[in-house]
């Protein structure tokens, strides 16, 4: 038997590329997956169920992504910077417009049907209130997420070095003196 | 598990087809092999396009964030591992807490073999699906962050170049597009529904229900795969001193078989801290503008950016409504003193409001919590439906009942209760709220509410309740 189950092994291996477990995992795999298709043909919504299902995956990979890392890549570009090094305080800068951008643009990808008002029929049917005030509550923690990192940035890259050259200029002067009974 | 040896990739079925050279030591690496010479021309020419990716995204130059690598997308998909368990737990009991056995209940009747696991919804602990059904939803929401930081960790993979190197890597590959497109759906169709934006062309509770089994097929395979790389990755660095170690000294991880570390890397923006910090910090404010709709008081005003979260008032009536009369086709001539409640069983009656009235009432501070992950919790007074069953000549606790509204649109304008559910005696046919007559948008003249059942199982606007023995008793 043993050298049977290796022979099978072999053959997996050479006409297959894997264990023979993987091409059972995936056969199941595919199996289940099938069988929930199948189960949306009969529940009518097949069509529309694979669209969306294949376009979920096209639209983060081909259009959500590059959107996000194209606009990411051309803001640290900064043509007006043109030449200079981006690490340093100046490169550090962008993290400061990066995360409060990259935060209220993750609540617009979350929330849009509300802030634009795209849902406001179903909205208004389930709930009796309109949409109106979502765009103003997403501008609002948009705001503060921007002041926030404004008033972070200022604490760590104005305050602090200051107040560093401050501590520095004093310690030196303290370990000189402790430095001698050493 | 899978890397390429020179002149493997394209052309690798057709290279399998070949019959074997019979050397059964080098069988542990067959795509490497030669084939028979006729068809090596053809093969040069595949080996050529396998060593020439197209430009852009399918060279490895391509990708140059220094933060990319197997211990970050191990990090992220620890994360995921643990909470898509929990969301799949909670999304399936949900299912299971809409009894949908009862007749009429199912809104996937075609679940078939899928529904393989549903059980009798309790009404007790009372909180238990606003507790379920808050954490799928806000849990939900939380983990948005964590899939778009796992998808971009991993992005050049989708851009590998040869396409596959053995038959198992394409079909591998294959179940990617359920992995990905499953993750990406069911987080968009949850999203969009708890907004009700119902832009897709089909009923969300059966593309969310069978796109989630397609997503866990792939998830559990894509688990059972990589749980062994993601342990040794996670092993291969301190959280700990990642969580010290700033932009400065942030250094790319060392080159992996799988290519997620860059081949030229640039010079890091943001550490690995960072990055994590704004992971889990875009998380927290998620959940933090989001967890406010499950809570009662002064906190449900933290819920900014969830769509069921919103204040109605100062007054009893003043809560969360889902439904609103006039939206739905409510005639209000038809809730006014012509209305009665309707009692079919093996003694039909017929009861205008004041003589519900007239029954003994009871009050329970019972929580109504919808699909949506939204919940609140208010004091209910009503007749039990244990009662009307006894009037309607039914036995609580062996008979269940179909509940039927004054609605003319939308769904659930008829809910199967079980017998369990009338029984129960916190089950009321609730005729006031916090002291004060229901308004119409809470469902008057008289509405269902009943412990630990999905709130659409709440019936609004009662018209007919008809009593029937369950097949079991």
């Amino acid at each position: 038997m043993p050298s049977k189950i290796g022979d099978m092994r072999r053959w997996t291996a050479a006409r297959y590329g894997a264990a023979p477990w993987h091409l059972l995992a995936l056969l199941a795999c595919f199996a289940v997956a099938g069988y929930a298709a199948g189960r949306a043909a009969a529940a009518g919504i097949l069509i529309g169920f694979l669209v969306w299902f294949v376009g979920a995956a096209i639209v983060h990979d081909l259009v959500l992504y590059p959107l996000y890392s194209l606009t990411d890549v051309a803001a640290r570009r900064r043509p007006w910077h043109r030449g200079r090094a981006r690490t340093g305080p100046a490169g550090r800068a962008t993290n400061y417009v990066r995360v409060p951008a990259a935060l209220s643009g993750l609540l617009l990808l979350m929330w849009f049907p509300l802030i634009l008002g795209l849902s406001e029929d179903g909205y208004r049917r389930s709930t009796g209130l309109d949409t109106s005030p979502y765009l103003g509550r997403w501008l609002l923690v948009t705001g503060v997420l921007f002041a926030g990192s404004a008033l972070a940035y200022v604490i760590r890259h104005r305050w602090k070095p200051y107040r560093d050259q401050r501590r520095e200029s004093h310690g030196e002067r303290h370990r000189e003196q402790r430095a001698r009974p050493r | 598990m899978f890397r390429c040896a020179a002149g493997v990739g394209f052309g690798v079925i057709r290279m399998s087809d070949q019959p074997s050279t019979g050397d059964d030591h080098h069988g542990h690496e067959p795509t490497s092999q030669a084939g028979p010479g006729a068809v090596r021309a053809g093969r040069d020419s595949l080996t050529w396009l396998n060593e020439h990716p197209p430009p852009g995204p399918f060279r490895p130059e391509f990708w140059r964030s220094p933060l990319r690598g197997p211990w970050l997308t191990s990090m992220l998909g620890l994360v995921l591992l643990f909470g898509i368990t929990i969301l799949a737990i909670t999304g399936l009991v949900s299912y299971a807490a809409y009894d949908p056995r009862l007749p009429g209940n199912d809104t996937t009747p075609d679940s078939g073999l899928l529904a393989f696991y549903l059980f009798d919804w309790p009404t007790r602990p009372v909180w238990l699906y606003r507790f379920t059904q808050g954490v799928h939803v806000v849990l939900g929401l939380t983990l948005v962050p964590v899939l778009l930081a796992k998808l971009w960790s991993v992005i050049p993979k989708l851009f590998v170049w040869p396409p596959a190197c053995s038959v198992a890597q394409a079909v591998e590959r294959a179940s990617l597009l359920l992995l990905v497109g499953g993750a990406v759906f069911e987080f968009v169709t949850g999203i969009m529904n708890i907004q009700l934006f119902y832009a897709f062309p089909f009923s969300f509770y059966p593309a969310h229900l069978y796109g989630a089994w397609i997503f866990l097929a792939a998830f559990v395979v894509h688990v059972a795969f990589k749980l062994p790389r993601m342990v040794r990755s996670l092993r291969s660095r301190s959280l700990f001193s990642e969580l010290r170690t700033g932009l400065d000294a942030t250094r790319p991880e060392p080159p992996d078989p799988d290519g997620l570390v860059p081949a030229r890397p640039a010079d890091p923006t943001m550490s690995r801290r960072g990055l994590l910090g704004l992971v889990g910090g875009a998380s927290l404010m998620t959940f933090g503008l989001s967890v406010g709709q499950t809570l009662d008081g002064p906190l449900r005003q933290t819920a900014l950016l969830a769509p069921h979260g919103r204040d109605y008032g100062p007054g009893p009536n003043d809560f969360q409504v889902n439904k609103a009369a006039s939206e739905i086709g409510i005639d209000p001539a038809a809730t006014g003193p012509a209305w009665g409640l309707e009692l079919a069983g093996p003694t039909p009656a017929r009861l205008d409001r004041a003589e519900l009235l007239a029954m003994p009432l009871h009050t329970y501070v019972l929580p109504i919590a919808c699909v949506e992950g939204w919940s609140t919790e208010q004091t209910w007074t009503g007749v039990r439906l244990a009662d009307l069953a006894r009037l309607a000549g039914a036995v609580p606790g062996s008979w269940y009942v179909v509940v039927r509204s004054l609605q003319r649109r939308g769904a659930f304008g008829r809910a199967a209760l079980s017998a369990e559910q009338v029984a129960d005696p916190r089950s009321l046919l609730a005729l006031r709220v916090n002291g004060a007559d229901l308004s119409l948008d809470h469902g008057f003249p008289a509405r269902i509410i009943v412990p630990n059942a999905p709130g659409v199982h709440n019936t609004k606007w009662v018209r007919k309740l008809t009593f029937r023995p369950a097949r079991s008793g």
